[in-house]
């Protein structure tokens, strides 16, 4: 049985369809990224799994549970780690997890004994009596993903768990996420750092407009939907350059700004010509999960 | 389920909730106690031996005796219209406590329901405060006052409900004035907590005891001076009325802003 199904989903705010069909299966064991742009409905999706609101249409099952029929029940299996960390201000980093572990009748004593494990995941063993406002950001996610563990949840939502961190911080939490696969967690995160869906997520789903346009692994999505290599050309004249040669040299072009992406099978000829340039410059690199993010869902932009 | 206007799922489980703000509180109970103290001290003491200097009695007792009474009705409002709107919105909006409730094994019924017990607790000891420093200043001089603490529990619900009701429906701090203006503070002067509401117009009076204070004084003032209240049955009522009535409301208005 999958960790979570969803068929079907729909839900309308205000006149506004944000789903519009959603289906998608998520295995256990496995970390899952949702992809999308500002209002595709990845947030929308992830209150419906918890039942927090409820479909128009559809249905949404979790951990073999109906939702949102059974949703407080279910939820005592799934840890949550918010995009704008809520940790409580007034409790020290020790009395958050306490606090939190008992809104599941987890009794004290056996808080207590999990504390200090999830202290050192966390990377703050000496720092439990610190307050939260002493926390730099990468902390605060750590102590909120640490949080999310207090029930030992079979299941994990993680909405957008890097954004706003320093590179230092977010590889230690990609390392983290990591750790809890190994652990045998299922992890679903959203994001919008393609790097980080690549890195960790053994399947991806990108949505749009409220439907799922493409599902699969990182490497088998860029295989299938986009040419293997990717120009990058940019400088003076670039615009002159592409309109003469880019039909002849590339199989697709794409252009945002002043930058020109060409999109190739085999790019030998093309970086022969552009060497031959003295004012352009450009880019050789395989093409990669944003590509294809960029090619199924556009690149104007979505405010 | 999350209808807006199902009903009620009422569970023990608030007191998660409960324990939470109270766990908060205890941090800071000293100043708290005393900060929500001073100003009702302030007004009885002040106004009542000030002006009460220049009445011989009111209603029969002294003045700043009639006044005692009002003043732990009216401290009892304030205490749980401060707490659901500015600390509840705090709670709600600002610090996104109650999101963090509903990630876990908790339900917005249960949410709404241990912010309602927890500010008439809150309340409830403020109300308390000013009973007791009335009885130290030889206020007090019935024993049928141990009566009154049930009824200032009730006044803090039905405040508290309302209180709710309008962070429900708020944007920002700001709207909260309005409710202060248009609700508190006109309360506060036609409900009979610094003066007989014989003393007001006709349609004023009307007015007045359609509103909750009038009834917790009602039934407040009475009992402090050892006489049983008139309308003790239609004053419950009416503030049982603004608990249940406002509480449903309250959670109404909080699933279609939390829920939708």
């Amino acid at each position: 049985m999958p960790a979570l199904t969803l068929s079907g989903l729909r839900k309308s705010y205000a006149g506004k369809e944000v789903l519009r069909g959603l289906d998608l299966s998520i295995y256990r064991g496995e970390c899952f990224g949702l992809l999308g742009p500002n209002g595709a409905g990845k947030t929308t999706t992830l209150r419906l799994c918890l039942g927090l609101t409820t479909p128009d249409s559809g249905n949404i099952t979790v951990l073999d549970q109906a939702i949102p029929m059974f949703a407080r029940q279910t939820r005592i299996r799934i840890g949550v780690v918010p995009q704008f960390d809520s940790l409580d201000p007034d409790f020290s980093i020790r009395e958050n997890l306490l606090i939190f572990g008992r809104y599941f009748d987890i009794p004290d004593a056996m808080l207590n004994s999990r504390i200090p494990d999830l202290l050192e995941f966390a990377g703050l063993s000496n720092r439990g009596d610190a307050g939260i406002r002493s926390l730099s950001g990468g902390m605060k996610r750590r102590l909120s993903l640490a949080r999310a563990l207090i029930n030992d949840p079979e299941l994990i939502f993680l909405d957008e768990p890097t954004t706003g961190l320093d590179p230092q911080a977010r590889h230690i939490i990609w390392e983290r996420l990591r750790q809890l696969l190994k652990m045998g967690k299922t992890l679903l995160l959203t994001t919008h750092f393609m790097e980080e869906a690549e890195r960790l997520c053994q399947r991806i789903a990108i949505i749009d407009h409220g439907t799922l346009i493409a599902v699969g692994e990182p490497q088998a999505l860029i295989g299938q939907h986009i040419e293997p290599q990717v120009v990058e050309v940019f400088g003076d004249g670039a615009a002159a350059w592409a309109t003469q040669h880019a039909a002849q040299l590339a199989d697709r072009c794409e252009n945002t700004g002043e930058t020109y992406f060409l999109y190739s099978r085999d790019p030998a000829a093309l970086i022969v010509e552009l060497e031959r340039s003295k004012t352009l410059r450009f880019l050789h690199r395989r093409a990669s999960l944003e590509d294809v993010f960029l090619k199924l869902t556009g690149r104007e932009l979505r405010d | 389920m999350n209808s807006q206007w199902a009903i009620p799922q009422l569970s023990w489980r608030f007191r998660h909730i409960w324990q939470r703000n109270s766990l908060v509180w205890r941090k800071l109970a000293i100043p708290s106690m005393l900060g929500n103290l001073a100003d009702p001290l302030l007004y009885m003491l002040g106004l009542g031996y000030g002006l009460g200097r220049m009445l011989e009695t009111v209603d029969g007792i002294s003045y700043i005796g009639f006044l005692a009474s009002g003043i732990i009705c009216s401290s009892t409002m304030m205490s749980a219209s401060f707490e659901t709107m500015y600390s509840g919105f705090s709670r709600m909006h600002i610090q996104k406590t109650w999101e963090t409730l509903l990630n876990a094994p908790l339900t917005l019924d249960d949410v709404v329901l241990g912010e309602l017990i927890w500010a008439a607790s809150k309340s409830f000891l403020s109300g308390c405060a000013v009973l007791i420093v009335a009885t130290a200043l030889g206020l007090v001089p019935s024993w049928l006052a141990v009566i009154v603490l049930p009824v200032i529990l009730l006044t803090g619900l039905a405040f508290s409900s309302l209180g709710l009701i309008m962070t429900a429906l708020s944007p920002s701090y700001d709207f909260f004035m309005y409710y202060f203006t248009l609700g508190v503070t006109p309360m506060m002067l036609l409900c009979g907590v610094f003066f007989p509401l014989e003393q007001l117009p006709l349609f004023a009076q009307q007015l007045a005891q359609c509103l909750p204070l009038t009834h917790a004084v009602s039934l407040v003032r009475p009992l402090v001076h050892g006489m049983v209240p008139t309308h003790y049955f239609l004053n419950i009522a009416v503030l049982s009325l603004y608990t249940v009535i406002g509480f449903y409301l309250a959670l109404a208005c909080t699933r279609r802003r939390l829920l939708q």
